[in-house]
């Protein structure tokens, strides 16, 4: 039986109250509240804020930033302070996220837990640095070499940002993989009301810690039941050793044993997959009877919201929205069930490749008809195009 | 502004104080009138001189769409801004603006006109040129009737540098009370 210990926030990280405050600062408000003691960035706009916010808070709570000589650096000393023993993240946009990739996948293979926040601007390269986009989502996924599988989140508002963030790394420890969390500038950006509850009321998970003894212990021995190991740090008295290598369950390198290899990285794949139904989250809006679904995410989903009033209000048709806010794993039977129903699936995204649409696509098999409503970034929808996609799609 | 939806717009330069001033607004509007304000802002690179606009919608549920499209409220602080946003305006909206910097002669000025000398007020009523946004947040308060003067207050107290308070609610008071005076209360 899986252990996963639940506690509450630790008191010295709570900003209990009202404030008014972007996404940026409310997600690092987020991460205190989690119980993250370290962070390590690279300042890069749209999403300097965070770390801005968590190098001066930081100190008043008990932990560390340090802001390190690049991306490539800091996505791996967070690593670092994690088997050290805390709870740890780095905060990015397009291009530094690109830089990350490879440590992504060493925290994916190591199991390290961790929270990769990327504030998405529109790319490729240094592209529309103050502008949002939601472009990085398929490399959020498979950006790093190799299979693997890890989480994506994915908030629409600063009050969001702050209790979604926590989910993160809730799931980050749970399920001992690198969560993404994926924000856009204009989330990032956009300053609104954030409600910090008591610390009493925020739901934090403890580290896997192993129960067994020196000598026992084998670092990546699975959970049978949710296919996790359990942890040590550093300075514990257990002898393990980390590698990006193929390791065995004692953790040793095995590097060209086919059965270790296939056991491993689909271990790596399983324990998210197997325990999707743990890790989905979403909201559904108006999608009893709906005719039309519209299928979105973060800052698209919200702004998909007014384009669906339009409809209902000028042309009385019934529009649902189904907004994930965990975007990787997808909830993929309730997809398909609402496919069944609707005359159709349209999906707003920040990007023009349909990053999350062709996902949907596979999943929807043909049942209804998906229809991609890309836009390149540096702005979000205008409403009247969902509007008359609605209309569209509807005749 | 009876509408549940009131789009308002602040631009001029960077340094302005402009993204302070949709600050406040802002959190006078959620946290201290407990409804909701979303700021939004469009910047370029600079961090002085360059054009500088805040964008706020007030609404008594959820802010939809954060941006504005078309303000009902257009504060105008520097030529460029004016001429760059003033078409956006609703024709029924209002047109607030620094008369000292910005030259309406040859334009045909459809909507409600307020003007305030706001930066030299700052100088000469308040002693401090930097508080020309607070002057500028109290003409605002009084001139609109959308905000309380007394969430206004509030939240300026809350979000100025400490020890700048007891400054900037003069200056806040300067703007207020000469937006009633141009009312004619």
């Amino acid at each position: 039986m899986a252990e996963i210990k639940w506690t509450t926030a630790d008191p010295k990280g709570v900003l209990t109250g009202a404030h008014y405050i972007d996404g940026n600062h409310a997600a690092c408000e987020g991460a205190l509240a989690a119980g993250c003691r370290f962070a390590a960035g690279y300042p890069i706009t749209p999403s300097t804020e965070v770390v801005e916010r968590f190098a001066a808070r930081i100190p008043l709570v008990g932990g560390m930033f340090i802001q390190m000589e690049d991306e490539i650096a800091s996505s791996i000393c967070l690593q670092g302070a994690v088997w050290a023993g805390l709870k740890a993240m780095t905060v990015t946009s397009g291009p530094g996220f690109s830089l990350m990739m490879e440590h992504i996948g060493f925290a994916a293979m190591t199991e390290t837990p961790c929270v990769f926040v990327n504030v998405q601007r529109g790319g490729p390269s240094t592209g529309t640095p103050t502008l949002p986009a939601q472009g990085d989502m398929q490399q959020a996924r498979w950006g790093s070499h190799g299979d693997y599988e890890t989480i994506l989140i994915s908030p629409s508002s600063p009050q969001e940002c702050f209790e979604f963030i926590i989910d993160a790394f809730n799931l980050a420890e749970i399920y001992r993989v690198p969560v993404m969390f994926m924000m856009d500038e204009c989330v990032g950006h956009m300053t609104e009301k954030v409600v910090i509850p008591e610390p009493e009321k925020i739901k934090v998970v403890e580290r896997r810690w192993t129960d067994k003894k020196p000598g026992e212990y084998l670092p990546y021995q699975p959970d049978p039941e949710d296919l996790v190991p359990y942890m040590v740090k550093a300075g514990d008295g257990y002898r393990f050793h980390i590698t990006g290598l193929t390791h065995d369950e004692r953790g040793y390198p095995a590097a060209t044993d086919v059965e270790i290899h296939n056991n491993l990285v689909r271990r790596l794949c399983e324990k998210i997959t197997k325990n999707a139904h743990k890790i989905w989250k979403w909201e559904e809006k108006d999608t009893d009877d709906c005719d039309i679904l519209i299928l979105s995410y973060g800052i698209s989903a919200r702004v998909a919201l007014r384009g669906i009033e339009l409809a209902k209000e000028r042309k009385g048709i019934k529009v649902g929205l189904f907004r994930l806010i965990v975007v990787w794993p997808m909830p993929e039977q309730r997809i398909i069930e609402l496919a069944e129903k609707v005359k159709a699936i349209i999906v707003p995204e920040l990007n023009i490749r349909a990053q999350v649409a062709r996902e949907i696509e596979r999943i929807v098999k043909g049942r209804c008809p998906v229809i991609p409503l890309g836009h390149a970034g540096a702005g979000v929808h205008n409403p009247e195009d969902i509007y008359n996609a609605i209309v569209e799609a509807a005749k | 502004m009876a509408a549940d939806r009131v789009e308002i717009r602040l631009a001029g330069f960077g340094g302005q104080g402009i993204i302070m001033m949709g600050y406040v607004i802002g959190k006078a509007y959620s946290i201290f009138e407990g409804y909701e304000a979303t700021l939004t802002q469009s910047f370029g690179p600079e961090a002085r001189g360059g054009a500088c606009s805040a964008q706020v919608v007030l609404s008594k549920d959820k802010v939809l769409y954060p941006y504005v499209v078309q303000p009902d409220i257009f504060v105008a602080m520097s030529q460029e801004a004016f001429t760059k946003y003033y078409p956006t305006l609703k024709k029924d909206g209002i047109l607030i603006i620094e008369e000292e910097l910005v030259d309406l002669s040859g334009v045909d000025i459809t909507q409600k006109l307020f003007k305030i000398p706001a930066t030299r007020f700052a100088e000469e009523k308040v002693g401090r040129r930097l508080t020309l946004n607070i002057v500028m947040c109290g003409f605002f308060t009084a001139v609109t009737g959308l905000i309380s003067r007394d969430a206004m207050r509030k939240a300026v107290e809350d979000t100025v540098p400490s020890g700048t308070e007891e400054l900037n609610l003069k200056a806040f008071d300067v703007g207020y009370e000469y937006g009633q005076q141009v009312l004619g209360k």
